[in-house]
């Protein structure tokens, strides 16, 4: 605690050079060692291509991956997106009564628990649609951090807040709204930002598991067919749009979360030295 | 003298806390409080003195006896009760305006209404240029301003503090101190202060209710008979020297009463 106040509004948060340069150089030497274990040892590029042949296959067959991918990137957002608003209505429903939590909770448990990828080929079955059936496979494993961490939140606003509403005469609605839900945005950007890594897996698992071909076919399909033809270069260039996916929605939902929270979170605020 | 009490605002009679726990918080308190008056429960940790000010606010209930109220038909929203916590309580998210609003809003008035009375809170705990600020930019004592502000917007008939300065540094401990007394003087509030501090206790209060514990309860009353008008110099008076003394050995006999 500073007796001094300080008037200045936080800053933006904005990386250093070292941030920056640090992790790039290092990627950077590892590519650059690769390609050259690959030349030296002359490799052949259906056991191990190289960085760079990697770099051209995504090049050559971007009109077979970028298809693909947007396939994938649909079902992720699709899963995330019914996830976010399943997970938090499930979590205010759980916030009206502690009898619909101690029921219900135990059960979003089972199905947190309850491997996705042994639940799939089920779902699959039951389920005519395939494309339907992929986005309940991804939003069955990204719904749970979601409804746990908004859960938490609602449960954790202050108790002398809550005595003061009661003290104002608040009602259910306005405590609820001027008090759980802003305490509980941090927790659910939290939850949002695993469940966003969370839907990308289960889309791919699902789509592992699916093994649809043709026109709906997601980036994991394709993985799969390159496996086949022993295409070894494409399975590495299908596999980097995944990861470099993933990283996007990490980095973007990061941003979001910065976005709402920036003008009073710790986690937001960067202090000075 | 100006300070005569007036009519009786509210009645304690055999007062009991027992919580579920059979923690017994408060046994047989009687208290009577006059409108306009500035008093102040003083006593160890454990001694009942926050439940006192829970059950005036209607946040708990007692488990015996009755409180009454001078208004004894009027609904407990109507009471006007501003209630400052020990700690500054703020909603993080909020700016400073917004914090102070929360019982306006919570309460439906007007906009352009809560928007004045924002503002004169605000000017009144010398905060007018810090209502877009948020309360971690703020120290230890700006924010238990506000919280203060917070209280007098509803512009409450009765405040309760519950040990609001006991985190503070002793010169912000002062001032704030000092605040509250004028601000007690100019709304002609009548204030229930728990303190912990037998000088703060002496500085601030008409009469001082010394508490004992196991059970809580009531070890002493003691009028101070200092002038309406206090100030830094008071400190130094021999009257508040002989009251703090009347005071503190008042508190030691209470809690003597526990090794005993």
């Amino acid at each position: 605690m500073s007796a001094v106040p300080s008037r200045n509004a936080p800053h933006r948060r904005s990386l250093s050079a070292a941030e920056i340069l640090l992790p790039v150089a290092l990627g950077a030497a590892g590519l650059l060692g690769w390609q050259l274990v690959v030349t030296a040892f002359a490799i052949p590029h259906y056991i191990l291509p190289g960085p760079w042949l990697v770099a051209k296959t995504l090049w050559t067959d971007w009109g077979t991956l970028w298809p693909a991918l947007l396939v994938t990137l649909e079902v992720t957002f699709l899963a995330l997106g019914a996830a976010a608003a399943g997970g938090v209505a499930l979590a205010l429903l759980f916030a009206q009564s502690k009898w619909i939590e101690l029921g219900l909770f135990p059960y979003a448990i089972v199905l947190q628990v309850t491997p996705i990828i042994a639940i799939a080929p089920l779902i699959l079955i039951y389920v005519d649609n395939t494309h339907v059936a992929l986005v309940l496979c991804a939003w069955i494993v990204a719904f749970f951090p979601i409804l746990a961490n908004t859960t938490l939140g609602l449960n954790s606003a202050d108790h002398n807040l809550v005595d003061l509403f009661r003290l104002q005469g608040a009602t259910r609605w306005q405590t609820l709204r001027y008090l759980r839900i802003p305490t509980a945005l941090p927790y659910f950007f939290a939850g949002l930002r695993i469940a966003g890594g969370l839907a990308l897996i289960g889309a791919v698992v699902a789509e592992f598991t699916a093994g649809t071909a043709g026109r709906g076919a997601g980036l994991a399909f394709r993985i799969l067919e390159a496996g086949y033809r022993l295409n070894i270069p494409r399975m590495f260039a299908a596999l980097a749009l995944i990861t470099a996916s993933g990283i996007a929605i990490f980095a973007a939902l990061t941003a979001l979360s910065h976005l709402a929270l920036r003008r009073w979170h710790e986690s937001a605020v960067t202090r000075d030295a | 003298m100006t300070e005569e009490p007036r009519e009786p605002l509210l009645r304690l009679r055999h007062v009991g806390k027992t919580y579920g726990s059979g923690t017994v918080a408060l046994s047989d308190v009687d208290l009577d409080v006059a409108a306009g008056e500035f008093v102040t429960l003083l006593g160890p940790s454990g001694c009942g003195k926050s439940t006192v000010l829970r059950l005036l606010a209607g946040l708990a209930s007692p488990s015996s006896g009755t409180i009454e109220w001078s208004d004894a038909d009027a609904a407990p929203e109507s009471r006007r009760i501003g209630f400052v916590f020990q700690e500054p309580t703020l909603m993080p998210w909020a700016s400073v305006a917004a914090n102070v609003a929360l019982p306006l809003r919570l309460a439906d008035v007007a906009r352009t209404e809560i928007a004045t009375r924002v503002a004169g809170a605000l000017d009144r705990v010398g905060l007018a240029s810090f209502s877009t600020a948020y309360p971690r930019e703020l120290s230890g004592g700006m924010k238990m301003r506000v919280s203060i502000a917070r209280a007098l917007v509803t512009r409450p008939r009765v405040l309760l503090l519950d040990e609001p300065f006991a985190a503070l540094d002793e010169i912000t401990r002062f001032r704030l101190n000092n605040d509250l007394r004028r601000l007690w003087r100019s709304e002609g509030w009548t204030v229930l202060f728990v303190t912990h501090s037998v000088y703060e206790a002496v500085y601030l209060s008409n009469r001082i209710v010394v508490m004992a514990t196991h059970p809580g309860r009531i070890a002493s009353e003691h009028a101070i008979p200092l002038p309406a008008v206090r100030s830094e110099a008071t400190r130094a008076s021999a009257e508040y020297v002989a009251a703090c003394r009347e005071v503190s050995a008042a508190l030691r006999r209470a809690m003597e009463g526990e090794f005993a």
